[in-house]
């Protein structure tokens, strides 16, 4: 057809142009370049003998890869009328809550700024910059004094203002009525019901083996274990992103899942990269901004005091200050509904060419922030390349959980596919916990803005990302949340406050939970065999 | 290809209801606009674009100009296109769509009048219509081009004039100019989206507070 011909050109010279840009399109130019050399490539036939050539040599592999790489990442052009607003979220009362729900961010750090009597920015003197340089591996050692400054905003406020969220077209009657919606979101928004969450995450059903289940020590190793081992090395020797995705889909072994994650995010540390990194160590050491004290104390309010992660500290601050000072962040902007600050310089405002971003790569970190860069220390150790890891997972999923949108992986479907997912199958669970006050969303949005970042145990935490990256979606986290309620129903119902449900040991203690658990005794897609 | 916009004059949408607007307690669920184009003869339609606000099903009728005296009719060219999968929810809501001659059921040549049927079977949404319509004609094809007679018949190469000794060869000097403006051209015309990763301005970061824009 004529139209999806033109779509499918459209799709190819978008990923062209991205490419064209990348270290691996130089690389592949000095390949082609270096291969004229070789005796196989004869100048009648060269096109198809380089395209050989590449394709023995691994380079088309390389080049699959980043095309995979760029059809998860980017949206599908949209239609040509449609202006970029549209492409970030399509429905303008999401654009209009996001705009102002960035306003009320900015008024705060301004505040911060003006009553605090500390710059948004400020250029450090040399000596400050040799005494940070000496202590970048033990920034953690520092004691600043942080009792001024406060967390932007923590997830609660975020929650309230998705509470408000409302369609002007739409019946928000004060009556309740068939159109009411029980929960806390009132936005109708399409989510997927169990029937189609069967369809979409296949490879989770209780028939096919999953690590984390079936890798226990009652679970002999020959039934699943071995194999999966088995074929994740066959994959990651293969260096195919697409077909990492699908393995990782079951779980990783532990062994081999720092690589897989990077091959899946499309991450290899070239000397480039590396390089950029430095050049971001530097310009932290050379401004420094009101953004970085929020670090600080986000890193020491929430990851310092976790008993897995205080010792990553120093880690920490070299991946966040770092991320703060990167524009190449920036670009993800196109497909995230939420827009960077800007500022002008001192003494021209106003004045377009003196326009910046603040900070440079436009993300206001909150509270919990750090709690995403966490769980990554444990799976690399090398700076820069821990560094890209969290950044192309920011700009794949994470920026969903703090942004309104209309996405389905944005935070907003997840609250709703939770709400609708507990309503459906645990109505009395859910009525009961309604009466009392203690709407279940109030309890569950901590954990999915964090994506259970610090409230599950880290090798429990990995095996839940694995399925992030495998399905390329954060719909999980949703349906996670009301597995654990599913799984502690019997003692919810039996609490009279919010307050309880909050304090419920059950739910304090979803650290020593195993997924495990919560597959075998009631199947996370239990609700999966309840259809079936 | 080519298209032309037509100026079009879209009236106002007349919902059909049984009963009295005023006094029904429901909402209309199908809305009528029609759709002219007082100063454009019978057109061959090329493409309608617009953009869907909470629209759950499209259809179009079009009345054609007729050679023979007989009346023109009103024919369907378009039946029940379905905008939003899930009336009850937002997914296509407010989306731009396109709509091509190949997707119709007749065929669109002369066309004098246009009637969108839009539907809404959902009681949820307090309104619905469709916004930014745009009806395009197909446009001309690109005129041929006719050379100039210099550059279709060259001149045969004239014998270059003996230089002086300590001149580097023109021939050579030209072609390594020529090699030298093909490659800035290339660079030139593939311009890149990479970014070149600085924040500050010429070293200076120094800012004033955040602007709400």
């Amino acid at each position: 057809m004529l139209q999806e011909e033109s779509d499918l050109s459209l799709i190819i010279a978008q990923i062209v142009q991205k490419l064209k840009g990348s270290n691996l399109y130089s690389q592949l130019e000095r390949q082609a370049w270096a291969s004229l050399q070789r005796p196989e490539i004869k100048l009648e036939s060269l096109k198809e003998d380089i395209k050989e050539f590449f394709k023995i040599s691994g380079w088309e592999k390389k080049l699959q890869n980043a095309v995979y790489s760029e059809l998860s990442v980017f949206p599908l052009p949209s239609h040509p009328a449609a202006p970029p607003e549209h492409l970030k979220e399509p429905l303008v009362y999401m654009r209009k809550a996001q705009g102002s729900w960035e306003k009320r961010i900015l008024k705060s750090l301004n505040s911060m700024c003006t009553e605090l009597s500390i710059p948004l920015a400020r250029k450090r003197p040399v000596g400050e910059q040799k005494e940070l340089l000496n202590k970048w591996n033990e920034m953690g050692t520092d004691e600043p004094d942080l009792s001024l400054f406060r967390p932007v905003y923590a997830p609660k406020d975020f929650l309230e203002v998705l509470i408000n969220l409302r369609n002007p077209n739409y019946e928000n009657g004060d009556s309740l009525s068939f159109r009411t919606h029980l929960g806390l979101i009132q936005v109708p928004l399409k989510v997927k019901d169990i029937p189609e969450l069967k369809e979409c995450f296949v490879e989770l059903g209780l028939n096919i083996g999953q690590l984390g289940i079936d890798d226990s020590t009652q679970v002999p190793p020959e039934l699943f274990e071995n194999e999966h081992v088995r074929i994740g090395q066959k994959v990651l020797a293969e260096q195919d992103s697409a077909a990492a995705q699908q393995y990782i889909r079951q779980g990783s072994p532990t062994a081999l899942r720092a690589e897989l994650w990077a091959l899946i995010l499309n991450i290899s540390s070239q000397p480039e990269d590396v390089l950029y990194y430095e050049q971001l160590k530097t310009n932290v050491i050379q401004h420094d901004l009101l953004v970085d004290s929020l670090i600080y104390k986000d890193v020491k309010l929430t990851a310092s005091n976790d008993d897995y992660y205080f010792v990553f500290e120093d880690y920490l601050y070299q991946v966040l200050l770092c991320f703060s000072r990167d524009t190449s962040v920036l670009s993800h902007f196109a497909y995230n509904s939420a827009s960077p600050p800007k500022s002008y310089i001192r003494g021209k405002l106003g004045l377009e060419e003196y326009a910046v971003f603040y900070p440079p790569n436009g993300v206001i970190p909150f509270h919990g922030f750090s709690m995403y860069v966490a769980p990554l220390c444990f799976l690399y150790h090398e700076p820069s390349k821990l560094y890209q890891i969290f950044r192309e997972m920011y700009v794949r999923f994470f920026f969903r959980l703090h942004s309104i949108s209309s996405h389905p992986s944005g935070i907003v479907s997840l609250c709703l596919l939770f709400e609708t997912l507990l309503q459906t199958y645990l109505p009395q669970l859910f009525y009961h916990l309604r009466e009392i006050g203690a709407q279940p969303l109030r309890i569950s949005f901590k954990w999915m803005v964090r994506a259970f970042s610090g409230y599950l145990a880290t090798d429990q935490l990995l095996l839940l990302w694995d399925r992030i990256l495998g399905y390329n979606s954060l719909e999980i986290l949703a349906v996670l949340a009301a597995a654990v309620f599913a799984f502690r129903a019997v003692n919810l119902m039996e609490v009279t406050s919010l307050a309880a449900a909050e304090k419920e040991n059950y739910l304090r203690e979803l650290k020593s939970m195993y997924l495990g658990d919560i597959v075998k005794i009631h199947g996370l897609f239990w609700l999966f065999k309840i259809v079936s | 290809m080519s298209r032309i916009l037509v100026p079009c004059h879209v009236k106002g949408t007349v919902a059909l209801q049984v009963g009295d607007v005023r006094t029904s307690q429901g909402r209309p669920g199908v809305l009528v606009i029609d759709v002219t184009f007082p100063s454009v003869a019978p057109f061959e339609l090329q493409e309608i674009t617009f953009k869907n606000y909470y629209t759950a099903f499209l259809s179009i009728r079009v009345r054609q100009h007729t050679s023979a005296h007989t009346p023109a009719k009103w024919v369907t060219c378009l039946r029940d296109y379905c905008l939003m999968p899930d009336p009850h929810s937002e997914e296509g809501a407010q989306e731009y769509i396109s709509l091509f001659k190949h997707q119709m059921l007749c065929d669109m040549a002369r066309v004098l009048e246009l009637r969108l049927i839009l539907r809404q079977p959902s009681p949820l949404w307090l309104s619905f219509t469709v916004e930014e319509l745009q009806i395009y004609q197909q446009g001309p094809k690109s005129p041929s081009m006719t050379f100039p007679k210099w550059l279709s018949h060259p001149v045969p190469c004239e014998q270059p004039a003996l230089l002086c000794e300590g001149l580097p060869d023109p021939s050579r000097v030209s072609s390594e100019v020529q090699q030298m403006w093909a490659l800035t051209e290339m660079i030139r015309a593939s311009h890149t989206s990479a970014r070149i990763g600085r924040f500050d301005v010429d070293g200076c970061y120094d800012l004033n507070l955040l602007s709400y824009t």
